[in-house]
């Protein structure tokens, strides 16, 4: 399942569509035909996720001026690699050669910032209740693969979601945990005898050093993808992160929010009948993923 | 966020099946996340936007300035200055958070021959016979010169550890020789309580600076042998520093002199942009 939705985080396709209520809910004076902004991301997760994309970028950059000074990862088979980290060309276009020092020197400094950003983010999420809207409970993964089939207009219809898409939340808990995996692998690199035995958690000194790349590839990947997402996905959805505020139209309502039971055809088969059983006392995503 | 309540004021559309409900509470529920939330008449959207959007030009415009800052700031040893104390604050903290550990150390069978990856200052080769080390008090006065039987008459020990070069490749290696703390014993009185030892090799073009208390730990070995066997020459013969505990860049071979100082010492690659501590 994660590797369905580890790229795809997709705000949808129509991006104002689906999350919006119905006209009746607008509490706009009265005139439905108004558009209304609605509350999307709260101040603080703006904040720090765009405090984060600074500091995740000079890991990255620093990090990769450190990985130069021995850079002996690759895909491969014994003596055949079929590709190796870096190529060369890489290395002397992003100044990324003997700057090993500078890159630890960055490194370090920057480190704590992007931990200390990281923890505040995930103390906020448990805190403030908005976990609720991204990690993912019995049902998401599957309509995750749902929305990468829509998305790859292999599926008619889109799954419901609530302020994030079923993909969306599979992908930001998995970066979120890939994120953690890469703070404590670094702490084991950075400090093997101050903290040992944190290393052998990840097979030793070197095999912490190959799970830290390994995430730094991971959240490149997932860098890659989130911006082409948010290009497609379209201004609105954007500006939301900026200002918080994502505008609904009302004129763009789907047929799957006007109240409408989802008894045509194209959305038959994304009843989970396995689930039936908790359907009658109304378990939210939140009751679910605290089992 | 109390969204746990979600019964029956839904609008009611009379034909609510049975098999049908189960993808309806879905939707509702999942749509509830989105209804909670708060909405705003779109003049005042404007504003906001507004105010946020300028917001974010400031916060770009501060990273950039922020970023400026580090690069045009004056540099110490090669690093910009704020970088350089932030690696000594690492070292405050991280000397304090945990006194004497000690990494592990491994069977025999584990080790292997260990590259070498520096000639600095063992450029030529030494004649053995001829190689002396000298220890100087913290006055800078000679205390005492020793020979390689000097040290072959001092209690011998062994440490398979993992050595680990900065550049981030480590290997398990079978060390033999003195423990520095034992070799210390002899002039622990005379230097009291120093706070550095600055080691050189004998053409002065290494060296390195330690922190007592690192220097002191039990797995820090001025090593006389690989293995079983004598040092060779691109390994530092015939007497070198080797711990786990610190980068290799701080474990220095074919010492030459040994300096107790109260100041701390230059270090080769410290004065190269790197951290003075270098420790694991």
């Amino acid at each position: 399942m994660s590797t369905d939705a580890l790229p795809v985080d997709e705000p949808a396709t129509e991006p104002i569509d689906e999350p919006v209520a119905g006209p009746v809910d607008g509490p706009v004076d009265g005139s439905a035909a108004e558009p209304v902004a609605r509350l999307k991301h709260p101040r603080a997760i703006r904040w720090l996720h765009w405090i984060n994309f600074p500091l995740l970028f000079v890991m990255i950059w620093s990090g990769l001026r450190i990985y130069w000074a021995e850079d002996v990862y690759a895909f491969g088979i014994g003596s055949w690699q079929w590709f190796a980290f870096f190529p060369e060309a890489i290395y002397e276009n992003l100044d990324l050669e003997r700057r090993l020092a500078r890159g630890m020197a960055f490194h370090f400094a920057f480190g704590w910032l992007f931990v200390i950003n990281g923890v505040i983010y995930t103390i906020y999420l448990a805190l403030s209740g908005e976990w609720r809207t991204i990690l993912p409970d019995r049902r998401t993964p599957k309509e995750a693969k749902d929305v990468v089939l829509h998305d790859l207009h292999l599926k008619k219809k889109a799954p419901p979601q609530g302020i994030y898409n079923a993909a969306q939340r599979m992908s930001y808990t998995i970066v979120l945990i890939m994120a953690a995996i890469i703070v404590v692998t670094g702490f084991a690199i950075y400090k093997p005898t101050q903290l040992y035995p944190l290393p052998l958690l990840f097979g030793g000194y070197q095999g912490a050093r190959v799970i830290h790349f390994a995430m730094t590839i991971g959240l490149l990947l997932f860098f890659l993808v989130h911006v082409i997402q948010v290009i497609r996905a379209g201004w609105n959805n954007f500006r939301a992160m900026v200002t918080g505020y994502e505008v609904e139209y009302p004129g763009t309502i789907t047929d799957e929010d006007d109240g409408r039971p989802p008894s045509d055809p194209a959305s038959g088969d994304e009843v989970d009948t396995s689930a039936d059983v908790d359907e009658e006392s109304p378990v939210d995503a939140a009751a679910e993923v605290a089992r | 966020m109390s969204d746990d309540q979600q019964p029956t004021d839904q609008p009611p559309e009379s034909e609510v099946s049975e098999v049908s409900d189960a993808a309806e509470e879905r939707a509702r529920q999942l749509r509830q996340q989105v209804e909670q939330r708060p909405t705003i008449p779109i003049d005042q959207f404007k504003r906001k936007s507004r105010r946020s959007f300028l917001t974010g030009a400031a916060g770009v415009a501060g990273a950039f300035l922020g970023w400026r800052w580090i690069q045009d700031q004056g540099t110490d040893d090669g690093i910009p200055q704020v970088l350089r104390n932030t690696l000594e604050v690492n070292e405050g903290l991280w000397s304090n958070l945990s006194k004497n550990r000690t990494a592990p150390e491994y069977p025999v069978s584990k080790a292997t021959p260990i590259q070498v990856n520096g000639r600095i200052g063992i450029r030529t080769d030494v004649d053995i016979d001829d190689w002396a080390l000298v220890v100087e008090g913290p006055d800078g006065e000679q205390i005492d010169e020793l020979d390689l039987a000097d040290f072959e008459a001092m209690p011998q020990d062994d440490m398979v550890i993992e050595h680990k070069c900065i550049e981030g490749w480590s290997s398990i290696v079978h060390w033999g020789g003195v423990r520095y703390r034992d070799f210390h014993e002899r002039y622990a009185d005379e230097v009291g309580d120093v706070k550095y030892v600055g080691l050189e090799t004998p053409d002065g073009q290494y060296y390195v600076g330690w922190d007592i208390e690192s220097i002191l730990n039990p797995q820090t070995m001025l090593a006389l042998r690989e293995g079983t066997e004598p040092l060779d020459q691109a390994h530092g013969a015939p007497l070198r520093l080797a711990t786990p505990n610190k980068y290799g860049i701080k474990c220095l071979k074919r010492i030459g002199v040994i300096r107790y100082t109260n100041e701390r010492p230059p270090d080769y690659w410290a004065e190269r942009s790197y951290d003075w501590y270098a420790a694991l």
